[in-house]
């Protein structure tokens, strides 16, 4: 894949919707294209956080540790953004991120990420958006489970 | 200092005979001459000589003491000036700059004064000697005259003849006088060296005496009787400590920093001795064993480790170095410079033992020979958890494969395995390997012309931009032109992403082909290339562009600049480069051979012997896993961990992380086979989990096969809640020792003990 395809990936990205062509590509050449294979994990809960991981192809599933094993709280395809938590909130991975197809992501290390951010505003209202999203998602199923755990308790 | 007041002395020794007896020779017939012209004449000579002779050593006795004192200041003031220096900060601190100026004004006055006053009197001797020079003559004119005619009892000949044979009188005096000065100079700078020599405090010649044999086992008990220690300032680091412990036990002792649990240790490991009070093994006392035993029967791990710089191997055999066991064969010049060699040592009082013989104690360590010494090692290593360690350094170590054909031999095995794994799994494009007959996309431009690891400068990356040979093999099929475009064009992709970004942005740190204050002069580059082709370029931008295109991946820069085409002609610009590569440049690369063994890479690259595909995740642990199967399979793991045992671990080892240093010491200190091992909190750099394994393989492998115990093991710990694990604990407060029993006896409520251990939590 040259430079300019990737641009191209890039642009159809929502993440990266509103950001120059030009920008585009900087950003192109300075992350690396990373191919995860079937069952590969991105990166383990626990581990320290070092880059962000924007999905362009295949799909992962989402893991948490519980004590009986791992549980999956979601799912993410193409187009995706994961890792930044790690980073923005300077914690050790919150989830295991492992791959369910092969996947091809660009990965960003945390100094560029964090550029990125600063940079460009356009950017950084969209992983907000995407955060507020995943944490309505999220207030959601939890309360649908505390209803469940309800009902089971009675 | 040393160095310095020896090296006059062998000046003046070459000369010590020859001088005052030229010199003499030439005064004496001078003056005898001179006495048989005229005995008047000769008085005068001769007294004026005795006078010189007198009166010139006097003044330069001053001045020599004058010179010393002025050495001595100015090394003080040498001194002042480096602490003046260094504490910069707390004088302005302070506002005492003018005290400090006044301070040195001073000492230059001193120095001054004392200069001043050195070349008064060295001009003054000058001058005496001078004035005493002519006058002699002006005293033969006026009374050798009278003589001639007043008197008229001498020849205007011979007054002639005395005023020239007096003429080489002067100097010769002078010299002598010299070389007496320097006589005693020299003698003083002797007493001065030799007094640094002599020393009241020096340990008896019999305690570190030769003994070829292995002493005894130490058997018995470890006595302690009233044990205290204390320092030149009075401090007690002991107050009391008395105990008895079975030579073979395990010990633990704990207590809080300066509690006197680290100075018993090092009490029993004889490096502080007690100021009252004695210890006893058995029925000897400790203090008095010879060296022979207690260097060879007790070890020692402190606090501090002392490596030396050589290989890892060398290291650890280090303590078997007791005596010459085995002496070379010498054998015609080699015998006669032995033999020289000897005599002058037993003339000097040196010792005349060989350092060459082979001193490593076989025996001691359970060994029949050499042959055996890395297998015992390896044994060693397990104990210490340093297997791995030296694994991964031997994977990363170097080989002369001249030396050892059959582990290169090996290794290409490894490799073609590796391979074929590789190509019959997943993982198949993880790595492309180095084909004679194929572009290898996975690495640099430059690597694939070259197609081989640079030796010394003429290939070296930075200077492969300007390499004659290499610029020719390019011409030849107009690949320099191409390049040179090439690299014009990356320059201008860079330009355009990175111009606009300040020096110091993220975005740089991963920009590999240059840095951000390249970037102005490639732009100035390009504008002088843009619209001039190759040849009309100067040599300084053509160099600066081809390092662009020199350095380009095409999966790691993507920039689309390789194409089939270009990939072949570049396959073919290879095989012109090693087919035409003059003689002179053969010894500055090893070519990629598939058959044979690079010496030039490490073991781990010669396995892998390609480059690992860029955007594969984890791909450098995949294959390192990979390898390490490989080496597995085919039973190479010890091989390696040979080599890893030749790595030279630096000044002080650094080279090796601080934990490596100490399990490194620890297994220095087991590999002889000691009957105690005392370790004094030598695992500091260790975490917890890993001092507890630490005990616990400690404890475990100085049991034989039956479980007896064979070293006894007595142990300060940093970590006291690992003393729960040893047979019986010390326990040391204060400077005394207040508890002595079985961990479990102790583990009471209001026991030091159990101050100690909740504590530790």
């Amino acid at each position: 894949m040259t430079l300019e395809d990737e641009v191209r990936v890039l642009m159809r990205i929502p993440l990266f919707a509103k950001v120059e062509p030009s920008k585009l590509k900087l950003l192109a050449f300075t992350s690396e294209r990373v191919v995860y294979s079937k069952g590969q994990e991105l990166f383990h809960q626990g581990d320290p956080g070092d880059a962000a991981y924007v999905i362009i192809e295949g799909s992962a599933d989402v893991l948490v540790d519980a004590p009986d094993g791992q549980i999956s709280v979601a799912k993410v395809e193409r187009n995706a953004i994961v890792g930044d938590i790690a980073i923005l909130c300077d914690i050790p991975r919150t989830a295991t991120i492992k791959a369910l197809s092969d996947v091809v992501t660009l990965k960003i290390l945390k100094e560029q990420f964090l550029e990125l951010l600063a940079g460009f505003p356009e950017i950084a209202v969209e992983v907000m958006r995407v955060l507020a999203d995943r944490l309505s998602t999220t207030t959601a199923e939890l309360t649908t489970a505390r209803n469940r755990l309800h009902e089971l308790g009675d | 200092m040393i160095k310095d007041e020896v090296e006059p002395l062998s000046v003046f020794i070459g000369e010590a005979f020859v001088d005052p007896a030229f010199l003499s020779g030439q005064a004496l017939a001078a003056m005898l001459f001179i006495m048989v012209q005229n005995p008047w004449l000769g008085m005068i000579a001769f007294s004026i000589v005795l006078f010189q002779a007198f009166l010139i050593p006097r003044l330069r006795r001053r001045m020599l003491e004058i010179g010393k004192e002025r050495q001595l200041r100015a090394r003080a003031l040498a001194g002042r000036v480096g602490e003046i220096l260094e504490g910069v900060s707390e004088i302005h601190a302070n506002d005492t700059s003018n005290y400090e100026r006044a301070d040195i004004s001073n000492r230059l006055n001193r120095i001054f004064f004392l200069r001043y006053e050195s070349y008064r009197r060295k001009f003054f001797i000058k001058f005496l000697n001078n004035f005493l020079s002519q006058v002699t003559p002006f005293l033969f004119y006026f009374i050798g005259g009278y003589f001639v005619i007043v008197k008229e009892t001498l020849d205007v000949g011979q007054l002639v003849a005395v005023i020239v044979a007096y003429k080489d009188l002067p100097n010769p005096i002078r010299d002598l006088i010299n070389w007496d000065q320097t006589r005693l100079d020299v003698q003083i700078k002797y007493s001065q060296v030799i007094i640094q020599f002599v020393s009241d405090d020096v340990q008896s010649v019999e305690s570190q005496a030769v003994e070829l044999d292995s002493p005894a086992r130490l058997s018995g008990e470890i006595a302690a009787r009233n044990i205290a220690v204390s320092e030149d300032t009075g401090a007690k680091l002991i107050e009391s400590a008395s105990f008895k412990i079975p030579l073979t036990q395990a010990t633990a002792v704990i207590g809080e920093v300066n509690s006197g649990a680290e100075a018993i240790s090092e009490v029993m490991a004889r490096l502080l001795p007690p100021t009252q009070g004695q210890i006893q093994i058995g029925d000897q006392d400790l203090y008095d064993l010879p060296e022979s035993v207690s260097g060879r029967r007790i070890s020692y791990v402190g606090p501090e480790t002392y490596l030396r710089q050589t290989s890892v191997r060398e290291n650890l055999v280090y303590g078997l170095k007791h005596a010459p066991l085995r002496n070379p064969e010498y054998t015609g010049e080699e015998e006669k410079r032995r033999l020289w060699e000897v005599s002058e040592a037993e003339r000097a009082g040196n010792t005349t033992l060989d350092i060459h013989s082979d001193w490593i104690d076989y025996e001691a360590a359970g060994l029949s020979g050499a042959e055996q010494v890395d297998e015992k090692i390896l044994e060693i290593l397990e104990m210490v958890d340093l297997v791995d360690d030296m694994f991964e350094l031997g994977l990363r170590g170097l080989i002369v494969p001249a030396d050892e054909p059959e582990l290169a031999k090996r290794i290409i095995e490894a490799r073609s395995l590796l391979y074929n794994k590789l190509t019959n799994s997943d993982l198949a494009d993880l790595v492309n390997p180095f084909d004679p007959d194929k572009y290898n996309n996975q690495t640099t431009i430059a690597e694939n012309i070259l197609f081989g690891t640079a030796i010394g400068d003429a290939f070296a990356e930075d200077k492969l931009a300007r390499n004659e040979y290499l610029l020719s093999v390019l011409a030849e099929s107009g690949l320099d032109t191409v390049l040179f475009e090439m690299g014009a064009k990356i320059a201008g992709t860079i330009i355009e992403l990175f111009s606009d970004l300040p020096p110091d942005h993220p975005f740089f740190a991963r920009l590999s082909l240059m840095t951000a204050d390249d970037i102005p002069e490639y732009e100035a580059a390009l504008s002088r290339v843009s619209g001039v082709d190759f040849e009309q370029a100067t040599p300084r931008d053509r160099a600066m562009l081809l390092k662009l295109s020199f350095a380009y991946i095409e999966p790691q820069h993507r920039l689309s600049l390789l194409n089939d085409d270009l990939r072949d002609r570049l396959l073919a610009a290879r095989k012109a480069f090693s087919h035409s590569l003059p003689e002179a440049l053969a010894s500055a690369i090893e070519l990629y051979n598939p058959e044979s063994y690079n010496a030039r890479s490490s073991l781990q690259d010669n396995i892998l012997f390609g480059r690992i595909s860029y955007g594969v995740a984890e791909g450098a642990k995949l294959v390192h896993d990979e390898i390490l199967s490989v080496l597995q399979e085919l039973g190479l793991r010890p091989a390696v961990i040979s080599v890893g045992l030749d790595f030279n671990v630096g000044i002080g080892g650094k080279q090796l992380m601080s934990v490596q240093r100490q399990k490194l010491s620890l297994a220095r200190a087991l590999i002889k086979r000691p009957d105690l091992l005392i370790i004094n909190k030598g695992f500091a750099a260790l975490d917890t989990s890993q001092q507890t394994q630490m005990v616990e393989r400690v404890l475990k492998g100085i049991r034989n096969s039956s479980g007896e115990a064979q070293t006894g093991v007595f142990w300060v710990l940093t970590n006291p809640n690992l003393a729960a694990r040893f047979e019986q604990v010390l326990v040391f407060k204060d400077g005394s020792l207040v508890e002595q029993d079985d961990p479990k006896a102790l583990n009471r409520e209001g026991s030091h003990y159990s101050e100690l251990v909740t504590h530790g939590k």
